[in-house]
């Protein structure tokens, strides 16, 4: 099936010189949830903002739906809804009009039912008739939403959708994000929260310094790279790892009180139980433990930096 | 061609008028009246006649020409500044929407706004002088030429400028000088001979000749002369908008 959006070399020096994307190329498939993670300044936005025409290409090319999106950029733009990372509103607006306003934007006739359905699914239908400035922060960004919504796109970028929000408002993305997906909306987002990436992405891309570094299942991706940090609060502490333990991946940390241990949460044999085992011949004795999973985004920091390494 | 964004956007921004009436309607009145006061009552009872017309009626088309351009521009310039400065104007340049339908459904809402300002002005004036309109439809033209005109200049203002300082700048230090200057409650045959000539640099003469003669059939310049320098305002004004969008200037890095 062909991509509903293929990106071709895509580049983009900026005035000053600043070149913020590097031969980008990336295609995403109808349907899917595309999650792009990179660190501040990667190129994250600028692609978004690129493909959906609020920057100029220095060069390459951007089909969307087979549309080139600078020739025929009514046809390209057309399938595209977009939520931008911070939230620009115009605040004497009125809520309902403001819908309107970007449904007609496309060149779409007035639809009041269509309007009240958006707002209904976005819980905002209370609030048509008050201006933007009435609004909290949750109910602007569901109102943005909203606004992407309104010429029912086929394809929808979510800019950092979750970023600085509760987790009430979270849960209440992923859901909308789920519902989207389930409508058949390709979805393409940026975020920094291995939940939100893990709860909703099909494939994960990382991009840095603009170059496009990694696109992988996020299953996969997941499987390859996950590691798990097992920590152990020791109660009395030791000055060195005892050798009957030298088989493990351990680092002794905080003056030896702490002792904390890697292992592949995939693999088959992950090593605990016979750890544990072992430190209770050694007499190391804890008073507690504790496991963190490493973070898409620690996944990706250390990708960064392999990147630095190798280069 | 995309109706109905010109549509939407044009709605809205008429929207945004309702919503600040005082500002956008009331007030440019309420300093008519006080021109009408301080220009016409007070020191016009001392001057006769201007051109065969009693002074208060002399005014009237210089007045509205005052408003209709210091108007345009303001709501021109505020009306896609705003949305810059908010960052809505996204919304717009990531919509189907081609460069001539922006320019069209904002420079048209700011026109329309000050020529309902002009008449306003046009029939509050009449309750205290006696207007007569010898050429209606040369009235009509110069009108809305110079909304338009003017319009346009605001729109390109509203881009360039990047602060509140800016947006401000032009329309009060280049714009209301020239108009003041330009004969709004002069002819400037009243002028000593030198400033007269000095005074024919001013574009914004020809813009308020024309239009008085309209009124009055008198005029400082010719009518063609009027005609071609208003021209040559709205064909400058639109050669730079068609450069600020094939540039992305200011708005499309």
């Amino acid at each position: 099936m062909a991509p509903i959006l293929s990106v071709r070399d895509l580049e983009k020096t900026y005035e000053g010189g600043f070149q913020a994307l590097k031969s980008v190329s990336l295609d995403i498939q109808e349907g899917e949830v595309f999650a792009l993670l990179g660190p501040n300044g990667a190129g994250k936005t600028t692609l978004i903002s690129t493909i959906c025409g609020l920057v100029r290409p220095t060069s390459g090319s951007i089909y969307v739906g087979g549309h080139d999106a600078l020739k025929e950029y009514r046809a390209a733009r057309q399938l595209i809804g977009l939520v931008p990372q911070e939230m620009p509103t115009a605040p004497f607006e009125i809520v309902g009009d403001t819908v309107a306003l970007s449904r007609g934007l496309f060149g779409l006739r007035p639809d009041p039912a269509r309007v009240e359905s958006i707002l209904k699914d976005l819980t905002l239908w209370e609030k048509r008739s008050n201006p933007i400035m009435a609004l909290s922060g949750g109910m602007k960004r569901r109102l943005l939403v909203a606004k992407a919504l309104a010429h029912e796109p086929k394809i929808l970028f979510l800019d950092e959708p979750t970023a600085g929000v509760d987790v009430e408002l979270r849960h209440d993305m992923w859901r909308i994000v789920g519902e989207l997906k389930d409508r058949g909306v390709t979805i393409i987002l940026t975020t920094h929260y291995i939940e939100e990436a893990e709860e909703m992405a099909d494939r994960v891309g990382v991009i840095n310094k603009g170059e496009i570094i990694l696109v992988e299942e996020k299953a996969e991706l997941m499987r390859k790279l996950g590691r798990k940090l097992l920590t152990l609060s020791l109660t009395e502490p030791i000055s060195a790892i005892p050798g009957g333990l030298s088989g493990y991946q351990l680092t002794l940390e905080n003056d030896g009180t702490c002792l904390t241990y890697t292992y592949d949460t995939h693999a088959e044999r992950t090593g605990i139980t016979s750890l544990l085992t072992d430190l209770s011949k050694e007499g190391v004795r804890f008073h507690d433990l504790q496991t963190d999973q490493s973070s898409l985004e620690d996944i990706f920091v250390g990708l960064v930096r392999q990147e630095q390494e190798t280069s | 061609m995309n109706f109905e964004a010109v549509k939407s956007i044009y709605i809205s921004e008429m929207a945004r008028t309702r919503r600040t009436i005082m500002q956008s309607v009331i007030s440019p009145v309420i300093s008519t009246v006080l021109y009408f006061v301080v220009f016409g009552a007070a020191i016009g009872s001392r001057i006769t006649e201007v051109d065969g017309v009693s002074y208060g009626a002399f005014i009237v088309p210089g007045l509205i020409m005052l408003s209709l351009m210091t108007q345009s521009l303001s709501n021109a310039s505020f009306g896609i500044y705003f949305p810059r400065f908010t960052g809505t104007i996204f919304e717009v340049l990531s919509a189907p929407v081609s460069f001539f339908e922006i320019t069209v459904a904002y420079v048209g809402a700011a026109a329309t706004k000050s020529i309902l300002v002009g008449l306003i002005i046009l029939i509050t004036a009449n309750f205290f002088v006696d207007i007569e309109i010898q050429h209606p439809f040369w009235m009509a033209a110069f009108f809305i030429l110079t909304a338009v005109t003017f319009a346009l200049l605001g729109f390109i203002i509203g881009i360039w400028a990047d602060n509140f300082e800016k947006l401000q700048f032009v329309p009060l230090l280049i714009v209301t000088p020239l108009a003041f200057l330009g004969g709004s409650f002069y002819s400037i045959n009243m002028l000593p001979e030198i400033w007269q000539k000095v005074t024919l640099i001013n574009p914004v003469v020809y813009l308020i000749s024309g239009f008085r003669w309209s009124f009055y059939g008198q005029a400082d310049v010719s009518l063609w002369l009027s005609l071609f320098a208003t021209m040559l305002f709205l064909g400058g004004s639109l050669a730079i908008v068609h450069w600020i969008f094939k540039t992305g200037y200011r708005l499309k890095p």
